[in-house]
């Protein structure tokens, strides 16, 4: 088994889980097959060697966000019963914004397809956390740090938001 | 890879799963008679010479009984919950490092699965995996309780975790690694430069928080309240019974062995130990292990000792003692390392 045909089987299995999200009919599903096409997509950060990437891939989307998605459809108990019915045309108009965004990200990857699976070599250390944390803090080192304000604008609003409903209640 | 390595590799494995088992089946043991011991009673002692064949007895008791799947419970998921549970608690035992290497002849066994270049996050992420067991065995379950459990378990984890990655990332600062063999070798011996060389006494107030957060990540007392049985029955697993309840209990007790693991090998010195450089070669690694695991039981003991002294906290007394306390010394405690560090790399000079 060469490098190649394990990332054939494994961009397979990727799509395939990530079409299961879709076709799941319950909620809580679709959300156990997204965390499976997280761990997935890291098995492929995996086999371009950026260990880094990876595990915080897991950490950070499978680990905590799913975690909280979980958390909010326990919650409330969907089931298909009483799932919200959308009209046909509110389908319709989804179907084909959503198809536009793949035609989209189709034209933008075309020429980029083929570097993937032949940077998987030993001698490239591209995406392991020394390279990595270097990289950040010198070339990129602003984009980084923008992001930083941008997730304290965040958090800042969830405090904010939190902080209200408990003045309503009060 | 050749196949000599392989097969090295796969030994390692198998011992170190036959050993994680075994330490876990003992600690039920051993938690039975330090309760025991605590509350002055004998404790088990009618399976074999002062009931140490117990754990047998369980695991075959738990074998043996009726294996069933309530009616309106989910049934993939019903199964995949303890799996789940058991192959996370299982798998973090990879990264960490018993010893140093073993030499039969030409050959060098490490004593350590993977050292991946992300040790110390491998862990982490596969802790932040371990909730996923609860949460799925607790909601398929199709049960209240279980479902309260199951939610408990999922804000308390998260919670502490936070304040958990915040201490290990002082850790990281300190060493300049994420490998836990780099941590451990970091700490060589016991004295060094006029100072202890474990983490232990240069981040004490680290350790005392990432031992609080462990005992909130394991669910153990002060901390069980997603199996709190005075309010939820049993939490998560009510409605299982058993080798799958067996499952989850044997997963919390391997986590428990992982984690105190974890905590030798950050904060104690891993398989260091005082007088070290005095001993060279296989008896150096076989010292080794015996070190590591002797630091271990001293935390496992401390976890049992906790849970049988310590009344459970309400649920309200958690969420603040994580967010209002412990995550914020942890980020002054964090702020002030890096501060140390850079000073005594000579940055405002």
């Amino acid at each position: 088994m060469n490098l190649e045909t394990i990332a054939i089987i494994l961009g397979g299995l990727t799509i395939g889980s990530a079409l299961m999200v879709i076709i799941s009919k319950h909620p809580v599903r679709s959300v156990l097959y997204l965390v499976l096409t997280f761990f997935m997509i890291s098995a492929n950060y995996i086999l371009m060697n950026a260990q880094f990437i990876a595990i915080v891939n897991i950490i950070v989307y499978a680990g905590a966000i799913m975690v909280l998605f979980l958390f909010v459809l326990m919650l409330l108990n969907l089931s298909r019963e009483n799932e919200p019915k959308s009209s046909i045309m509110v389908k319709l108009s989804a179907v084909i914004a959503g198809g536009t965004l793949f035609t989209v990200f189709i034209a933008a990857l075309k020429d980029g397809v083929a570097v993937a699976a032949t940077t998987a070599t030993d001698a490239d250390s591209i995406g392991l956390v020394e390279n990595l944390g270097h990289l950040l803090f010198t070339k990129y080192v602003l984009p980084f740090e923008v992001s930083s304000v941008l997730f304290i604008a965040a958090m800042v609003g969830a405090v904010l938001l939190a902080k209200r409903e408990k003045q309503i209640i009060e | 890879m050749e196949t000599s390595e392989l097969i090295e590799k796969f030994i390692v494995i198998v011992i170190l799963f036959t050993v994680s088992l075994g330490v876990a089946a003992y600690a039920t043991y051993f938690e039975r008679k330090v309760a025991a011991w605590f509350q002055d009673r004998i404790g088990p002692d009618r399976a074999g010479p002062f009931g140490i064949l117990q754990p047998l007895a369980d695991g075959g008791k738990l074998f043996f009984k009726e294996d069933f799947i309530p009616e309106k419970a989910e049934k993939w998921l019903f199964i995949l919950g303890p799996g789940i549970a058991m192959f996370v608690a299982l798998m973090t035992g990879c990264v960490i490092p018993w010893s140093t290497a073993l030499e039969f002849g030409e050959n060098i066994v490490e004593m350590q699965v993977a050292d991946v270049n992300i040790g110390i996050l491998f862990i982490m992420g596969f802790l932040s995996i371990g909730v996923y067991g609860i949460m799925i065995g607790g909601w398929a379950s199709n049960n209240k309780f279980a479902l309260f459990g199951a939610i408990r378990a999922s804000s308390q984890m998260i919670s502490y975790e936070l304040a958990m990655g915040i201490c290990v990332i002082t850790i990281v600062m300190m060493t300049g690694s994420l490998s836990l063999k780099d941590i451990v070798v970091h700490q060589h011996g016991f004295w060094a430069d006029g100072y202890f060389t474990w983490n232990v006494f240069k981040q004490p107030l680290a350790f005392l928080i990432f031992f609080i957060c462990a005992l909130a990540e394991t669910n153990r007392a002060p901390f069980d309240l997603p199996e709190c049985e005075s309010e939820l029955i049993g939490g998560y697993h009510t409605e299982y019974g058993s080798m799958k309840m067996g499952f989850y209990l044997f997963a919390e007790y391997t986590s428990l062995f992982i984690s105190s693991a974890v905590i030798a090998v950050l904060f104690f010195g891993g398989f260091n130990f005082p007088g070290m450089d005095n001993f060279e070669g296989n008896t150096l690694a076989l010292l080794g292990i015996a070190a590591m695991f002797a630091k271990t039981f001293v935390f496992i003991f401390l976890f049992m000792w906790i849970r049988w002294t310590i009344p459970r906290f309400r649920f309200d007394q958690l969420m603040h003692l994580g967010w209002k306390k412990l995550i914020p010394i942890s980020l002054i405690n964090m702020l002030v390392t890096g501060l140390v560090i850079a000073y005594c790399e000579g940055w405002f000079n």
